[in-house]
C-alpha cells in the first residue's frame, strides 16, 4: 500500500484507524496540515486529494491508497510562494495563521470547482454552464473554513485577486 | 478508536460476503471515522465501498440511478440532476460543507446519523441510541434542535441529512443487497421512528448494502428551503422539499417533505392529502399545513418549530405555485 504525498511515494500505515491528518503529521512530519477540531468542523486539516479538497482528520489515511494527496508544503514554499500565499499576506489574510494552510488549499480546490462549474448554495441558476466569480459565492464555498481571528474579509480578498478572472465588487480587491 | 480490520471490498458481492457480523460498512467516512473515534461505534471490522457504484445513469423510464458510492458534489453537480431535480442539487448544497461534500457517499448520505448532543456525550449523557434502556437526558435538557413530529418518550432526535428529504419528496427508492439478494424499498420507508428502540435506524439488515438511489420521473416545478441558525455550514432547523403540477389552478400532484423536524425525513402526507386535487392558493397552503402540524408535539425548547415548519411550507408551496422565476 502506498500514497503520493506532495510527489513522493509513502508508505501507508498498518494501522487502519490512523487517520490521514495524524500519517501526515505524525508519520510524514508535515506539520503544515493542522488539526483543529479533529472531528470536521473548522476545515483546518484541508488537504487536496487528487486536486479535490477533503477533510483529512475525517479521512482514515488507507482510504487513499493509490491516491495523490497535496498539502500546503506541496502548494509553496517560504522561498517560492504560492501566488495565493503571497496574496494572503498583501491582503492581511492571517493574523495567528494557524487555519491558513487549511484555507489556502480550500480555495485552490474552490477554485477548480469553480472552474468545473460546480453549482453552490447560492448559485442562482444551476444550468448556467459557468459559475459567477462573486464575493457571495467564495464567502458561500469557503464557509467549511474557519478562522477565529476573524481575518476572512482579508481572505476573500486574496482569494479574489488570485483567482478572479475580474474584479470583484464589494471587496478591496475591486478598489 | 478500538481496533478494528479494514478491507476493501472488490464489487458489491464482495462487500457482502465480507461484511459478516460486527462490520460496517465505510463510505466517505465523514460521519462513521468521528462517531468511532468518540467510540459510539466500535466496529471491530470496516468494509470500505467507497468505491464503488459511482456515477449517475438514465433508466428506462426516464429516471435516474445513482450509484450508491456516487459524491455528494458529483450528484449536485451533474447536468441530468440540474435540470430535472434541481430540488436534490439544492439540498445538497444546502449541506455541510464543500470538502465533506467532496467526501460524502449517497448512501453513507442517508446512513449517517443524529448530531443530537447528547447522543455524542458519550462520557456525561444518558442515551437510548447508544444503551437501550438507559434513559435519555435530551427530554429534559436542551433540546432545541429536537423533534416534533413522531418522537417517543425514549428518543427526540432528528436525522440531520438534507439530501434524504428531498430524495422523499422525489419518491427516490433505495436498491440494497445482501448474501441472499437484491431488494427496493421507497426511501420514505428506509427510516424508522424510534419508538422503543431508537438504536434501530433504519429497516436494513445486517450487512445489507445499499447499492444505489433510484429517482422516478421529476414533477414540474420543485424547490428545497432550509431554514438554520446560520446561514451556511449548519444542520437544518426546518427544512420543506416540495414538488408540484398544476393545471388549469388546480394542484394535480404533489410532494412535500419536511426535514429537522422527526428521526426520519418527514415525508407530509397529510398536507398533500388536502393540497392534491384542490385549487391553488393561500387558504388551501395554510389547511395543509395545519394538517401536518396538529399532530407536532413541542418539548420545552423546540416550540418555535412548529410555527417555522407550518410557514415554511406555505412559503414554499407559494414559491413553487407563483410566477415562474
Amino acid at each position: 500500500m502506498s500514497i503520493l504525498v506532495n510527489g513522493a511515494p509513502a508508505e501507508l500505515p498498518f494501522d487502519p484507524r490512523v487517520s490521514l491528518l495524524d500519517f501526515l503529521r505524525d508519520r510524514l512530519h508535515l506539520h503544515g496540515t493542522k488539526k483543529g477540531c479533529d472531528q470536521g468542523a473548522c476545515g483546518a486539516c484541508t488537504v487536496l486529494a487528487d486536486g479535490e479538497r477533503i477533510l483529512s482528520c475525517l479521512a482514515l489515511a488507507v482510504q487513499y491508497d493509490g491516491r495523490s494527496i497535496v498539502t500546503i508544503e506541496g502548494v509553496g514554499s517560504a522561498t517560492d510562494l504560492h501566488s495565493l500565499q503571497q496574496a494572503f499576506i498583501e491582503h492581511d489574510g492571517f493574523q495567528c495563521g494557524y487555519c491558513t494552510p487549511g484555507q489556502i488549499c480550500s480555495a485552490i480546490g474552490m477554485a477548480d470547482e469553480l472552474q468545473r462549474g460546480v453549482p453552490s448554495h447560492v448559485t442562482d441558476d444551476l444550468d448556467a454552464p459557468t459559475m459567477p466569480f462573486s464575493a457571495e459565492e467564495v464567502r458561500e464555498r469557503m464557509s467549511g473554513n474557519l478562522c477565529r481571528c476573524g481575518a476572512h474579509n482579508g481572505i476573500i480578498d486574496a482569494i479574489a485577486a488570485t483567482f478572479a478572472p475580474s474584479p470583484m465588487p464589494e471587496t478591496e480587491a475591486a478598489q | 478508536m478500538t481496533p478494528l480490520r479494514y478491507a476493501r471490498a472488490a464489487d458489491a458481492s464482495d462487500a457482502v460476503l465480507q461484511a459478516g457480523t460486527g462490520a460496517r460498512y465505510l463510505g466517505g467516512g465523514t460521519n462513521l471515522v468521528d462517531l468511532m473515534r468518540e467510540t459510539i461505534e466500535r466496529p471491530e471490522a470496516l468494509v470500505d465501498v467507497s468505491g464503488l457504484a459511482v456515477g449517475i445513469e438514465e433508466t428506462a423510464n426516464a429516471g435516474l440511478m445513482i450509484g450508491a458510492g456516487t459524491r455528494n458534489t458529483a450528484i449536485a453537480a451533474h447536468p441530468l440532476v440540474r435540470q430535472r431535480y434541481p430540488i436534490l442539487s439544492r439540498a445538497i448544497l444546502a449541506g455541510a460543507s464543500a470538502q465533506i461534500r467532496n467526501m460524502a457517499t449517497a448512501g453513507g448520505n442517508l446512513l449517517q446519523r443524529t448530531r443530537c448532543a447528547y447522543f455524542y456525550d458519550e462520557s456525561g449523557s444518558r442515551c437510548n441510541k447508544r444503551h437501550v434502556g438507559q434513559g435519555c437526558d435530551a427530554l429534559e435538557g436542551f433540546n432545541r434542535n429536537h423533534a416534533i413530529l413522531g418522537a417517543s418518550d425514549a428518543c427526540i432526535a432528528v436525522h440531520p441529512s438534507d439530501m434524504a428529504v428531498a430524495l422523499a419528496s422525489l419518491d427516490a427508492v433505495v436498491h440494497t443487497r445482501t448474501s441472499k439478494g437484491e431488494r427496493q424499498i421507497p426511501l420514505a420507508d428506509l427510516h424508522r421512528l424510534p419508538g422503543d428502540r431508537p438504536d434501530i435506524e433504519t429497516v436494513l439488515d445486517q450487512g445489507e448494502l445499499i447499492t444505489a438511489i433510484e429517482l422516478p420521473p421529476a414533477l414540474r416545478r420543485s424547490t428545497y428551503r432550509k431554514v438554520r441558525d446560520r446561514s451556511s455550514y449548519a444542520f437544518a432547523l426546518v427544512s420543506v422539499a416540495g414538488a408540484i403540477t398544476v393545471e388549469d389552478g388546480h394542484i394535480r400532484d404533489v410532494r412535500l417533505a419536511l426535514g429537522g423536524v422527526a428521526h426520519r425525513p418527514w415525508r407530509a402526507r397529510r398536507a398533500e392529502d388536502v393540497l392534491r386535487g384542490g385549487p391553488v392558493g393561500q387558504v388551501a397552503f395554510a389547511t395543509a399545513a395545519d394538517a401536518e402540524l396538529s399532530q407536532a408535539r413541542a418539548l420545552r425548547h423546540n416550540g418555535f418549530k412548529i410555527e417555522l415548519a407550518r410557514r415554511t411550507l406555505v412559503a414554499v408551496l407559494e414559491e413553487l405555485t407563483g410566477d415562474p422565476a
